[in-house]
């Protein structure tokens, strides 16, 4: 009895959990919207049999719990039953499937008119670079990389000349146009996260992933690590500002290319942007190194 | 209803029985023991043993993330090597050692009526170099720099960087070789359990009159043999990249403004490597667990398992499976997005021989008659725990639905729901259910159901809820959950209640220990077959089972392993070794 009535209580809890408790996702930011539906169509179908199942086990340890004298009955096989419940199965899995995989077709094919942006991770700090007017990434190497040339960008390459450069500070996006993230790691794995966007994607060094999304909402999103990247792996903070496209174009007249920040002789203005960009990485690691010591 | 006596299907005696070894001193009987049954219990203990470490890992781990900033001792650095060392021990040490080493010795030769594995030798040598990989991981948290922080995943670049704990000290190099002495000993072991239930059964027991114990244990050997081979080679050239220099895996790094003198690797080909060895991984600790736990059901519910041929055909179909689904662990790894489609569509179909087992048992149930013991609740909270885990693995293995939960706490209560807390109850179903024929005698009922309600309760009001953290986008692997816009107030409060559901959890697993001791003296005496059970093991001459299992003769099995409540018979339970006219009418060919 108490059996019975604990399982039946699983299930009414669970669910109820699901529907009243304060936990649940962070209101989207982004295009992807897909996905949400296509979690809550797996809610429902995977909140439905585990009901069914639970609920089942329980009227059974109610109706066929042992009495005095009471006997199992024998049966081996109903082959009628089992197919039976075999393509019901199926068939459940292809409504969860195809909707699935018709979202990823459309993750992974990137729109055309989507602007590149590029993300390079290291421990533990956020560097981004944005194509200048050519439209045009230069291309980089972690090789190159030099306290000079954070991103490793080639300098003989033309493309890269006119690069905008954002060292460990803010990124900011224009409202409503679809992006392509370009990720690259100088170090280890990280991955970059806004939970908002609902995209991820693991960053590796020596290589170039992407994903791709569209900004619908302006305001401020926090930009996480989400690929255990060592010690300062929490801290790995980031900051992704989405813009009207006037407030964007403002704030992008304001940054740096590659080749204004390689140029040898810099004047007041470039020490402000050093200063300003005080590295959240190493701070991270001194503030490592004092807990650590404790 | 036919008549069948030895000499129906029953096949001669084709060879004669090979002597035994015997043991000629205390030495040779308790410590460097051939016998299988000393092994399962040399194995049970050492693994539990660890596995105490690995439950107190648990604890930190959940002081700091229930109370941050209250501990002082628990530095980032030490978290880490906490939930990497908590993880590896847990999923190598504990669940594999325990499910093969520790249930595959005592039951192989028992349930299949052999007097013991064929390779007794080998199967010695086993343990002792899987206890010699124990000891060289132990010794981790006592070299310098500690243990390795790496994550249980080991992802390099970091594994072997100095941004990670162990990294550029010993801890990952010790890492490496305790799992590589893990898997040799394991493949002595493993070599024993499948050519022991292929060449080593007693006259009469065709394979399709093996419970389904010894199917999930076999069909996870044979898949731990083939899987455990790339996490070797990954240990091995990751060995060398931290120790000789080499780039297996190590592309062009710059670390901290310092060029590093690596180049050419690929980090993407470790995981695909350990995946391929890891995602099997999940249904070696699984099928066992699959294969006790229809046994303990039919058994306690006093009625055949049900659809025993499409049993036996999903834990083989999961097998194969399971070689073909690894990636799915990677779909947010960077690697080619069109292995998406691949991967998610063979995720999802496993799920539908999985679903398969599922049904059976709750099909047993009905109309059965059903005796709830402590073995029988351990078997129902089990399908609870692993029916919830198995479904919210149709949300991460459905690719694009994996993108925004990969990496959050979503994974982290998915995983411990669906094959830390499934498998460990069945785990306890089993020790309570196979206590009796080990020490012969029971355990203590009160202690037992105290344990089962704190345990199962407990473990679904920690992992249930983790779900909607991940949900929110709560990353897994943050040792500080502060500074972040997703974590509310109230999603602090969660984190803390559930710690201390975690704590009482973990008590209740010390009243199980002391259950286990006290009852080796104290315990009921238990007979030779408490549960009326069907099996061979519970058929031998003495409890517990003497040096060569069987006495004189060897058993011959006259039919299958679940003739429970039979038409006609007097009895409700006819036991494999018995022959006549209750045939097995309806046992599959």
């Amino acid at each position: 009895m108490a059996v019975a009535l604990v399982l039946v209580l699983i299930v009414v809890g669970s669910v109820l959990f699901h529907l009243l408790s304060p936990w649940w996702w962070t209101p989207i930011a982004s295009n992807w919207g897909y996905i949400d539906n296509t979690i809550i169509i797996t809610f429902w179908i995977t909140g439905v049999v585990f009901a069914a199942v639970v609920l089942f086990m329980a009227y059974c340890v109610f109706r066929f719990r042992h009495r005095e004298g009471s006997r199992a009955a024998y049966e081996p096989e109903n082959k009628r039953l089992e197919s039976w419940l075999t393509i019901v199965t199926a068939v459940g899995v292809t409504a969860l499937l195809v909707p699935g995989l018709f979202v990823w077709s459309r993750f992974v094919n990137v729109p055309s008119d989507a602007t590149d942006v590029e993300v390079v991770g290291q421990q533990w700090q956020w560097s981004f670079r944005l194509p200048g007017k050519d439209g045009k990434l230069g291309t980089s190497d972690t090789r190159n990389v030099t306290a000079d040339n954070p991103l490793g960008v080639i300098a003989g390459d033309p493309n890269g000349q006119d690069d905008v450069v954002v060292e460990a500070a803010d990124l900011h996006l224009p409202v409503g146009k679809p992006v392509k993230m370009l990720l690259r790691s100088i170090d280890v794995l990280h991955d970059f996260y806004v939970p908002e966007f609902r995209a991820k994607m693991d960053m590796i060094p020596g290589s170039v992933t992407y994903f791709w999304f569209t900004p619908t909402k302006t305001g401020t999103f926090q930009v996480l690590c989400a690929e255990l990247c060592g010690q300062g792996h929490p801290m790995m903070h980031g900051v992704v500002m989405v813009d009207a496209q006037e407030d964007y174009v403002a704030w992008l007249g304001q940054q740096q290319t590659f080749a204004q920040l390689s140029a040898p002789q810099q004047t007041g203005s470039a020490d402000e942007t050093t200063g300003q960009t005080a590295a959240p990485g190493p701070e991270i690691a001194a503030r490592l190194e004092t807990v650590g010591s404790r | 209803m036919v008549d069948i006596t030895p000499a129906d299907g029953i096949p001669p005696a084709e060879v004669a029985e090979m002597e035994l070894y015997h043991p000629h001193s205390w030495w040779t009987k308790y410590v460097f023991s051939q016998d299988a049954k000393v092994i399962a219990i040399q194995y049970s203990a050492t693994a539990t043993g660890i596995g105490l470490v690995a439950l107190v890992l648990s604890w930190l781990m959940r002081l700091q993330l229930g109370f941050p900033g209250t501990f002082d001792f628990i530095t980032p650095e030490a978290y880490y090597q906490f939930i990497t060392m908590h993880g590896m021990i847990m999923v190598i040490y504990l669940l594999t050692a325990l499910f093969l080493g520790g249930f595959g010795n005592y039951l192989i030769p028992l349930m299949v009526g052999a007097r013991d594995m064929v390779f007794p030798y080998v199967n010695m040598l086993s343990y002792w170099i899987y206890l010699l990989a124990v000891l060289v991981l132990v010794s981790s948290f006592f070299a310098p720099g500690g243990p390795t922080g790496a994550g249980w995943t080991l992802y390099p670049p970091q594994a072997i960087m100095s941004g990670t704990p162990g990294g550029q000290d010993w801890g990952i190099i010790l890492m490496l070789s305790s799992l590589i002495l893990f898997i040799i000993g394991f493949t002595m072991g493993g070599l024993n359990y499948v050519v022991t239930v292929l060449q080593g059964r007693t006259r009469g027991m065709t394979l399709m009159r093996l419970p389904l114990t010894v199917w999930g244990i076999f069909t996870a050997t044979v898949m731990a043999l083939l899987a455990f081979p790339a996490l070797f080679v990954a240990c091995v050239m990751m060995l060398f990249d931290r120790a000789l220099g080499t780039s297996f895996f190590m592309p062009a790094i710059s670390e901290m403004g310092e060029q590093l003198q690596h180049g050419g690797g690929s980090p993407i080909l470790f995981q695909h490597l350990f995946w391929f060895f890891g995602h099997p991984e999940v249904y070696i600790v699984a099928l066992p667990a699959f294969g006790i736990v229809s046994d303990l059901i039919s058994t306690h519910a006093r009625k055949n398992i049900f659809g025993y041929r499409m049993m036996v055909w999903a834990i083989v179909g999961i097998g194969a499976l399971s070689f073909v689904v690894w990636a799915h662990h990677m779909y947010v790894s960077g690697m080619h997005p069109y292995f998406g489609f691949f991967f998610a569509t063979t995720t999802l179909i496993i799920a539908i021989p999985t679903a398969i087992k599922v049904y059976n048992w709750v099909l047993t149930l009905w109309r059965g008659d059903i005796h709830l013991t402590i073995p029988m609740l351990f078997a129902l909270a089990f399908i609870v725990t692993f029916v919830n885990g198995g479904l919210t693995g149709l949300f991460l293995g459905n690719v694009v639905v994996d993108v925004p939960l990969s990496d959050t706490m979503f994974v982290v209560a998915h995983f411990h729901m669906v094959m830390g807390v499934a498998p460990i109850l069945v785990v306890f179903g089993a020790i309570y259910h196979w206590y009796p024929k080990v020490t012969g005698r029971m355990l203590n009922e009160t202690l037992g159901r105290f344990h089962f309600w704190a345990t199962f309760l407990g473990a679904y009001l920690i992992f249930f809820p983790m779900h909607y953290l991940g949900l929110m986008g709560v990353p897994r692997r943050y040792n500080e959950l502060t500074d972040m816009t997703v974590m509310t107030e109230s999603a602090h409060h969660l984190n803390s209640f559930i710690s201390i559901m975690a704590f009482i959890v973990g008590f209740a697993q010390i009243v199980f220990l002391f259950n286990l001791i006290w009852s080796i003296r104290h315990g009921r005496e238990a007979g030779g077959n408490p549960w009326r059970a069907t099996t061979l093991e519970w058929q031998t001459p003495q409890t517990p089972p003497a040096h060569g299992n069987f006495g004189k003769d060897l058993p011959i099995v006259y039919r299958w392993a679940y003739d429970y409540s039979v038409p006609g018979a007097k009895e409700d339970f006819i036991p494999q070794n018995v022959p006549g006219s209750f045939g097995p009418s309806k046992e599959p060919a």
